[in-house]
């Protein structure tokens, strides 16, 4: 049997994929249909009416078997008598549908009529106004007049879930994507319906969603105000926020994400669809990374040398003289990206320096918090950076600086203090500081080198699944901090006298390219990502235990 | 191409001249007689037409409650991009925690402001209105960024016709629940 079928949307001939519904085959040859409850990665509920179509096959002769034809030879459709659901209708062989005539244009509208009834029209003050397919649908489908005089419906308002969202029924549509998502992803009801007929309304199980880490996926999925995340509740209309496609930096999992930002400050991160990461969930502590960017860590926001101030060129330019001076060391950070490790790696095989790294490692959750929690441990790999998993701490090279056999330390990211190097450590080698927070190693490192953060970089990370990964800067970088690629490339360029002179991602991509085998065609990644060939790496212990859409090489 | 035009010849009345002046006079005084047109600004202020647009002010309604939920639809309309709101919660005390929303801040700069209206036509609350206020100065600049405390101050008051949440909450005691 083949894998595609042939239907007819609106009069025009399609060949689309077998086994799937109306809604999705009229979506992927864009032929819009409006829909409330319908969501890809859940069930199909069928619940709100939305997606009303006629359908129809051609008709048979009842004896014989037989097409019947019209007067002027084409096939004669038998219409089903009343409107379908798109949702849970499945596409079949010559299946004619019809989505724009005047009766199902009445049939949308008397829904989206239906829904408004008891709606609060409380857009002004709704988080989802801007963003919300209720305001859209009725927009574009709706009457734009309302007929109802009576008192519309009273229902619970602001109500916490779980901490963490506020939950209005009296704007809830009845959907019910919020309980399937429960039930089908979390895999435990913490949503339900009460009551019956006109004064149905979303409820909380007693005690549900306490301690549940994917539970702000429903804000995502709620197709109306109805459940908003707490945090950004009433802290930025939708409208003004600028998107950029990023690359959760939370851990392996590489989740995609939406990064909000306006004016350089971020208001929220959110999931991204991709059916081979994450289909379109994340965590909840996901999508606070931003604020521990702004918050918790302190920024390294201006060059320093000997804890005294100094411009980035200068600060640049003694470390590039400190590292000529004798063998140096690296350490370095799996939330660097590709390009950056490779930079990295470059640099070390022309001073043959040693490097090191470090593991952040911490309970898997066996969904999209994976045991490692660094964006890009297995980057390091493939650039070559390292062969072996690392450990937990840096003591190994601590006792090479007390030994004298290591005088200069250039050190990413890691805060040396609380990885096993003590003050002394400090005065026996030069540490060359460079990243984006201060730490106890900023304040006694010999250079600090601003750089910029993950939310304000460009370029690739490669997750458990060795799936390479593109992501974009969401805010720029402040001024006064360097990009990582081209503080790497200079140091490559005047200690190595490599080509670098004029760095920029894309030439950095280029010759990563055609120097690391795995990463060929990488210039041009397609947005769901590209798997790369991982088996090299199939012996490292990595520590990630089996997860959503995937499997541990070990374990296949 | 120039065009040259011909200079029509004057007759012997016409050259005159002393004809021209006393007519010209003439007018002169004849308008020393009319109704005066001018006044003296800025110690006499003219009559402003209704409907003109003014420096826009924010408004409380007859209860004395802002009107403003900070929907930022002024800011977004704003060509100038001369208002800048910062949104924020009513709080759970308040006897309006019912609206859940009003503005933290709420700045316009008027030195930016163009006095195009856009803003009071896009307010779904109408919260936001052009005054009668046209020659706004100061001597400095930071003095002419109004904050929310000078937005309704200059604002003051404006009768609500529909009082669109007191129906709301209204309805919800009738209703019994909430």
């Amino acid at each position: 049997m083949s894998d595609k079928v042939n239907i007819n949307i609106n009069g025009v001939d399609y060949a689309v994929k077998a086994g799937q519904n109306v809604l999705s085959a009229c979506r992927s040859v864009g032929v819009e249909i409006p829909f409330f409850c319908y969501y890809p990665h859940l069930k199909v509920a069928g619940s709100c009416r939305m997606c009303l179509v006629s359908v129809g096959t051609p008709a048979r002769d009842r004896q014989t078997g037989q097409l019947i034809k019209n007067e002027d030879g084409t096939a004669r459709i038998a219409w089903m008598p009343k409107p379908a659901i798109a949702c849970g209708t499945a596409v079949c062989e010559n299946m004619h549908i019809v989505t724009d005539s005047e009766a199902i244009s009445q049939c949308r509208q008397s829904i989206l009529e239906f829904i408004l009834l008891n709606h609060p029209l409380d857009c002004p003050i709704c988080d989802k106004a801007g963003e919300c397919k209720l305001q859209e649908y009725a927009n574009r489908y709706g009457s734009g007049v309302s007929r109802y005089v009576e008192s519309k419906s009273v229902k619970p308002k602001r109500r916490e879930v779980a901490g963490k969202i506020m939950l209005d029924a009296e704007r809830c549509i009845l959907c019910s994507r919020c309980i399937r998502f429960c039930e089908e992803v979390i895999g435990k009801p913490v949503l339900g319906f009460v009551k019956r007929g006109a004064k149905t309304e979303i409820s909380v199980y007693p005690g549900g969603g306490e301690g549940l880490n994917y539970l702000l996926n429903v804000v995502d999925i709620c197709p109306v105000g109805a459940l908003t995340e707490k945090a950004f509740r009433f802290k930025m209309r939708a409208w003004f926020l600028r998107t950029a496609r990023t690359i959760s930096a939370e851990s392996s999992a590489g989740v995609n994400t939406t990064t909000w930002s306006r004016g350089g400050e971020i208001y929220r991160v959110t999931p991204r669809a991709n059916d081979f990461v994450n289909g379109s969930w994340m965590s909840d502590t996901g999508r606070y990374v931003h604020l521990g960017a702004a918050a918790g860590k302190r920024r390294l926001s201006g060059a320093r040398l000997d804890s005294t101030s100094c411009s980035l060129s200068y600060a640049v330019d003694r470390s590039v003289e400190i590292l000529r001076l004798s063998g140096f060391a690296i350490v370095a950070s799996a939330f660097m990206t590709v390009e950056e490790m490779f930079l990295l790696s470059e640099l070390a095989k022309v001073c043959k320096a040693r490097v090191y790294m470090v593991s952040h490692v911490a309970e898997d959750d066996g969904f999209l918090v994976s045991a490692d929690r660094t964006p890009n441990m297995r980057g390091a790999f493939v650039t070559g950076l390292i062969d072996r998993y690392p450990g937990k701490d840096l003591s190994e090279l601590a006792q090479l600086v007390e030994s004298g056999d290591v005088r200069t330390v250039l050190c990413f990211d890691e805060d040396l203090k609380a990885l096993g190097f003590e003050a002394r450590h400090f005065k026996k080698a030069n540490v060359i500081y460079c990243s984006s927070a201060e730490n106890a190693t900023s304040a006694c490192a010999k250079v600090c080198v601003p750089l910029e953060n993950e939310f304000e970089k460009s370029g690739m990370w490669i997750n458990r699944q060795f799936r390479l990964q593109s992501f974009e800067a969401a805010v720029e970088r402040p001024k006064g901090v360097s990009s990582t690629v081209a503080f790497v490339a200079e140091l490559l360029a005047k200690i190595g006298g490599d080509e670098f002179s004029e760095p920029g991602v894309e030439l950095v991509r280029r010759v990563m390219a055609q120097r690391v085998p795995q990463l060929e065609g990488c210039q041009n990644i397609p947005e769901e990502g590209m798997p790369i060939d991982g088996s090299a790496f199939s012996r490292v212990a990595f520590p990630e235990g089996p997860a959503f859409k995937y499997a541990p090489s070990g374990s296949k | 191409m120039a065009i040259v035009v011909e200079r029509k010849k004057l007759n012997f009345f016409e050259r005159w001249y002393l004809p021209q002046i006393v007519s010209g006079l003439c007018i002169t005084f004849k308008n020393f007689l009319k109704p005066k047109v001018t006044i003296e600004y800025p110690d006499q202020r003219p009559a402003l037409p209704a409907g003109y647009r003014g420096a826009p002010t924010l408004v409380k309604d007859s209860e004395g409650r802002e009107k403003c939920v900070s929907c930022q639809l002024c800011e977004f309309v704003c060509p100038s991009k001369a208002i800048r709101v910062t949104p924020g919660s009513i709080d759970s005390g308040s006897e309006y925690a019912y609206i859940e929303k009003a503005p933290k801040e709420f700045k316009i700069n008027m030195l930016r402001c163009i006095y195009c209206g856009l803003c009071e036509e896009a307010c779904p609350e109408k919260a936001i209105v052009l005054q009668d206020t046209y020659a706004l100065n100061s001597t400095s600049r930071e003095d002419l960024i109004f904050d929310k405390a000078r937005l309704y101050a200059a604002g003051g008051t404006l009768p609500d016709k529909i009082m669109k949440w007191k129906r709301v909450r209204d309805n919800a005691e009738l209703k019994g629940e909430h």
